[in-house]
């Protein structure tokens, strides 16, 4: 059967830019009410991801100004600060450590990027 | 029915926490109930590595696991709460906070305190112990005040809180031992001097055969007297002097302690109650208290296996120890103390690198027994696995310390020839046979050992020895171990680089596709970046995505993400006005500015929205980008020269900024650097950089390949007495030849460490050109000299490159509301990060 979009399902997803705004194969920073998140459009992969902006390890809102690539088939970024690397897809700490960001599902429709905030 | 068996832990420090990880990592699912208590605020954290607070490790980075990791394991976490009773006829055990809790089993694992002795005044303001994160909070807040610091021990946590003290910031640091030599329980009196003098070139005082008879002051600690009466002036004062076993609780519960302290256990870790078990720095096993992690990390093992029907005894523990004191090892293993006639020794001592090295070798000359190592501590791994494994010596065991001299070197097989069950990481108990196995199981990286063994993930003493087993077992499966850039790319840096050159790749994703596989990573993209700007004199504005975060945004990340800017000051030559601009640019902006180590100014604490702005008004003056933030020429570092020195034999300021402004932005696999003095007395430094040239009656020479940095060399002369002309061409060829071959991240130094045939191979490529590729290799330069462009110039031009310098995309004009800054000296600083 046909479900209709609750008001609730619409709220929680959060409309955050324009697909265009986040360089390819890059990320970018999006700001919602006083959270950080980082936007990654990995592009090569034709994937969407979001994370905190904020790094565990030194607490640093810099992740979206990391670099994204892949582990086998993980899709991870690096900070730029130590380059501890994290999974895009789950959040774990990839470099060993025992921290993990989370992660927020990201969805494109009509050009445009919407993170969904439930969790926050 | 519950069947459950529960199980009590009191003390959740390092090893009541690893038992805790050990049982619930063997039993089956729900086999045990646990309970843990603990009486400090946090759950347990890294204590070896507790120093490392002040070097900016936060509490979370210390901390062993989370409170999640209890929550999933099922294990009831009670913090802040001692237990005070336990009854053992009820099998119960009381808190301080009224919790009881009844038990199957019991683990003390409540560690030890520090030993204060009594000595009148140890209650005063200002004498603290170094044992607890609480500890160094009030340490930290107190030493803001301090000026002169003293510690009480000179072993080996004396010295440790000794270091700290110097983190702090305390300008004079003394050491008091009343022994006649430092870490007594671990080195000789020769290598006690060997070691004093060291650390007192580094600022410690240190005061030997010193007993403290008294703290003076009124309610904060004012100096020090001692029983030969001298006196010590001090404001602060950490007390080292050994650790008491935490028994008390065990002996008001009848248990048996010795007589100077510690819960006394039997190999199976069992106190005289056997449902009550004691491991860690508690307990006293045949007499002695370990207090060492590895040794109470097997006892946790051993407890927590038996638990779950295994069948394992403790039997004693190496002591062996190897520790770095403010940049000098020290090591002692096995049984370092030996003399004759028990042994023959062989002692190594170097005055001038302050190196001491001592070896016991029983007396058929067949078995290593211990030894000592100071300054120099490389070989402890092997030394200890000889020792530990009973390997026959080499017909000249002097080698074991002196390395192979002369004539073919017999490095031995190294750590391929250890036994497997030899012991890698002893903080994890990992042994040899466990990391070859995950290698061949596929495991080829550091990282990934670290996470499927845990060996390493200690004090990390071991991970030299992890690396070679793992390039061994690869290099022993037939593997060959290539010098690769990363798993998305089976080439070396000079393969990809001709591979690009020939086939005219323009892009990352061109190479990726055409040689790669996968999606790349943060370390091949910078690479194929740096490749196709040598190729092409690209700047990073091409593909930014591409290129390491700092080359992104044309800036230093600093701490809470703000951004260093650094205009390039060709020669170290400057303006008045030019001074000013920078003046009040910083003014503007609020950027703190400082003099940099290569004679230009640094302006730190740029928002990411406001560098376009700011280089757009240092553009207008006349500056450009000084790729500070680049893998690319930094700085030409000048004399003043003949313009002014009464000792100058050339202009070496010109040559300086015609230097710099020729190689200026040229990419390279590493930063390049320079410097030119107007004679040899060489105030410019020119012997310590990528190239460097110095002016001689007769023209000019030209040295290459040193640098400054962790591991300093000075460069070596490559041509002598030449003309400018022939130096800018030897300097094209050389700097082509270097980008050309280099892997990536090689200075020029270590380049030419790997280069078959050194200096003298060099030299015929460069001078004599016998590659013929000289007139080539001139051609490139030039045209990458001619293709130049600002990077900065090009993106405040362009509104497009400028939208990437915003740190929200929603909303480009906010800028990160968590920079924040601390007022020093009437300028700011990054905030302290956690
Ligand atoms: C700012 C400055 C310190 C200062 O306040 O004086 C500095 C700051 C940094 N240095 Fe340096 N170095 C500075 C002069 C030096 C010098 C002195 C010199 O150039 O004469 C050396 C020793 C000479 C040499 O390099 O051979 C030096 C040896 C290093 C090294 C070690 C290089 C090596 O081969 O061992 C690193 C680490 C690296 O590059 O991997 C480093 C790395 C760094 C980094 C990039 C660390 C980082 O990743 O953040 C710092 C960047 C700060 C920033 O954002 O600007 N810095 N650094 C100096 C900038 C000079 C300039 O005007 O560009
Ligand atoms: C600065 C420093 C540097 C060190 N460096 C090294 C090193 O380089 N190498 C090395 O091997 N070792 C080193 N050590 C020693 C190492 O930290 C100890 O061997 C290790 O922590 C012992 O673990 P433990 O669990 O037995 O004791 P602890 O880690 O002390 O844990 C015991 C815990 O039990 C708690 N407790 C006590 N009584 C009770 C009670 N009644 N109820 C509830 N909780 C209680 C305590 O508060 C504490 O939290 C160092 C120690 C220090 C302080
Ligand atoms: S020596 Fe260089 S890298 Fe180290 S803190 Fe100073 S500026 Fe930073
Ligand atoms: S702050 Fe991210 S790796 Fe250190």
């Amino acid at each position: 059967m046909y479900a209709k979009e609750t008001e609730t399902d619409v709220q929680q997803w959060f409309l955050a830019c324009s697909a265009g705004d986040i360089p390819q194969d890059g990320g970018a920073c999006v700001k919602y009410n006083d959270k950080q998140i980082a936007v990654f459009n990995f592009s090569r992969r034709n994937e969407w991801f979001a994370t905190d902006n904020l790094c565990p390890h030194r607490q640093q809102m810099v992740l979206s100004r990391g670099m994204i690539g892949t582990q086998g088939d993980e899709p991870k970024v690096a900070c730029p600060f130590h380059k501890k690397t994290f999974s895009l897809k789950t959040g774990e700490c990839l470099s060993g450590d025992d921290c993990t960001i989370t992660t927020y599902p990201v969805k494109i429709e009509d050009g445009f990027v919407y993170i969904n905030v439930a969790s926050l | 029915m519950n069947t459950r068996k529960k199980i009590v832990v009191v003390g959740n420090g390092m090893v009541g926490y690893k038992f805790c990880e050990k049982l619930t990592a063997r039993m089956q699912p729900d086999q045990f109930e646990i309970v843990v208590f603990g009486e400090e605020p946090r759950h347990a954290y890294d204590r070896v590595h507790l120093s490392e607070y002040f070097a900016g490790k936060t509490a979370d980075d210390l901390s062993m696991s989370t409170l999640e990791w209890y929550a999933e394991k099922n294990i009831r976490l009670h913090l802040s709460d001692p237990v005070q009773q336990i009854d053992r006829n009820e099998k119960t055990v009381h808190s301080f906070h009224g919790i009881t809790e009844s038990y199957d089993y019991l683990v003390l694992a409540t560690g030890s305190a520090p030993f204060v002795p009594p000595i009148p005044g140890v209650e005063k303001d200002g004498v603290f112990v170094y044992r607890t994160i609480e500890d160094l909070d009030m340490m930290q807040s107190y030493a803001k005040k301090a000026r002169k610091g003293a510690v009480i021990g000179g072993g080996l946590l004396g010295l440790e809180a000794a270091k700290a003290m110097l983190d702090l910031g305390i300008e004079e640091t003394h050491v008091i031992e009343f022994a006649p030599r430092l870490m007594p329980r671990q080195i000789d009196d020769q290598g006690s001097a060997m070691l004093r003098s060291k650390l007192q070139e580094l600022g410690l005082e240190i005061h030997l055969n010193k007993n403290t008879s008294e703290i003076l002051g009124d309610d904060c600690i004012k100096a020090m007297r001692f029983a030969d009466d001298s006196y010590l002036d001090v404001d602060m004062l950490v007390i080292s002097a050994g650790i008491k076993p935490r028994d008390e609780l065990a002996k008001l519960s009848g248990l048996e302690v010795g007589t100077r302290g510690g819960i006394v256990v039997n190999s199976k870790l069992q106190t005289t109650d056997p449902e009550i078990f004691a491991v860690g720095e508690c307990a006293l096993h045949n007499g002695m208290i370990y207090g060492l992690v590895a040794p109470g990390y097997e006892m946790a093992d051993v407890v927590a296996s038996n638990l779950c029907g295994g069948d394992k005894s403790f039997t004693g523990y190496d002591m062996s120890t190897k520790l770095k004191l403010i940049g000098v090892d020290v090591a002692s293993f096995g049984n370092a103390f030996s003399t004759t006639p028990e042994c023959r020794t062989i002692v190594f001592e170097d005055t001038v690198k302050s190196i001491y090295k001592r070896i016991n070798i029983s007396n058929d000359g067949k078995q290593l027994l211990g030894g000592i190592l100071i300054g120099d501590a490389e070989a402890y791994n092997m030394l200890l696995q000889t020792v530990n494994n009973k390997i026959v010596l080499p017909l000249n065991p002097e080698d074991l310390i002196l390395g192979a001299r002369g004539g073919a070197a017999s490095e031995g097989a190294g750590v391929m020839s250890l036994p497997d069950d030899a012991l890698i990481c002893s903080c994890e108990a990992v042994s040899k046979a466990s990391i070859c196995e995950a290698v061949i199981g596929g495991t080829e990286t550091l990282d990934g050992i670290k996470k499927c063994t845990k060996a390493g993930t200690g004090c990390g003493g071991c991970v030299p020895m992890v690396k070679d087993l793992i390039a061994g077992t690869m290099k022993a499966q037939g593997k060959y171990v290539r010098n690769v850039v990363c798993e998305h790319f089976q080439y070396s840096r000079q393969e990809l680089l001709d591979f690009i050159r020939l086939e005219k790749l323009e892009t990352y994703d061109q190479v990726l596709d055409k040689h790669g596989k996968g999606d790349g990573c943060e370390i091949c993209k910078p690479v194929v970046s740096s490749i196709l700007a040598s190729l092409y004199a690209e700047t990073a504005n091409k593909k930014p995505v591409a290129q390491d975060s700092n080359d992104r945004f044309l800036a230093n990340i600093q701490k809470g993400g703000t951004y260093s800017v650094v205009p390039r000051i060709p020669g170290g030559e400057i303006t008045p006005d030019k001074l000013i601009v920078i003046g009040e640019v910083a003014k503007k902006y609020g950027l703190y500015t400082k003099i940099t180590g290569g004679q230009r100014i640094d302006m730190f604490g740029a928002h990411l929205s406001d560098l376009p702005l700011i280089w757009e008004e240092l553009i207008a003056a006349g500056f450009e980008s000084g790729h500070a933030y680049a893998k690319s020429l930094r700085t030409v570092k000048s004399c003043v020269g003949s313009t002014w020195c009464r000792f100058g034999l050339h202009d070496s300021v010109s040559f300086a900024i015609e230097v710099e402004e020729r190689y200026r932005g040229l990419r390279s696999p590493h930063k390049l650097k320079s410097a030119v003095s107007g004679c040899i007395r060489e105030c410019a430094e020119a012997q310590s950089k990528d190239f460097g040239i110095i002016a001689t009656e007769k023209g000019w020479n030209l040295y290459v390949c040193g640098n400054g940095g962790s591991k300093p060399r000075h460069a070596d002369l490559l041509a002598q007495d030449v003309d400018k002309e022939t130096c800018i061409r030897y300097i094209d060829r050389f700097l082509m030849f270097y980008i050309k071959t280099a892997d990536p991240l090689t200075r020029t130094a270590t380049w030419l460490d790997k280069l078959e045939g050194g200096m003298d191979y060099l030299r015929n490529v460069v001078v004599n050109d016998s590659l013929g590729m000289g007139a080539q290799w001139e051609a490139e330069m030039e045209q990458l000299v001619d293709s130049y462009t600002c990077e900065w110039k090009e993106a405040v031009e362009n509104p497009e490159i400028r939208k990437r310098f915003a740190h929200f995309v929603n909303a480009p004009t906010e800028k990160d509301p968590n920079v924040k800054f601390e007022p020093m000296r009437d300028q700011v600083k990054a905030a302290e990060w956690k």
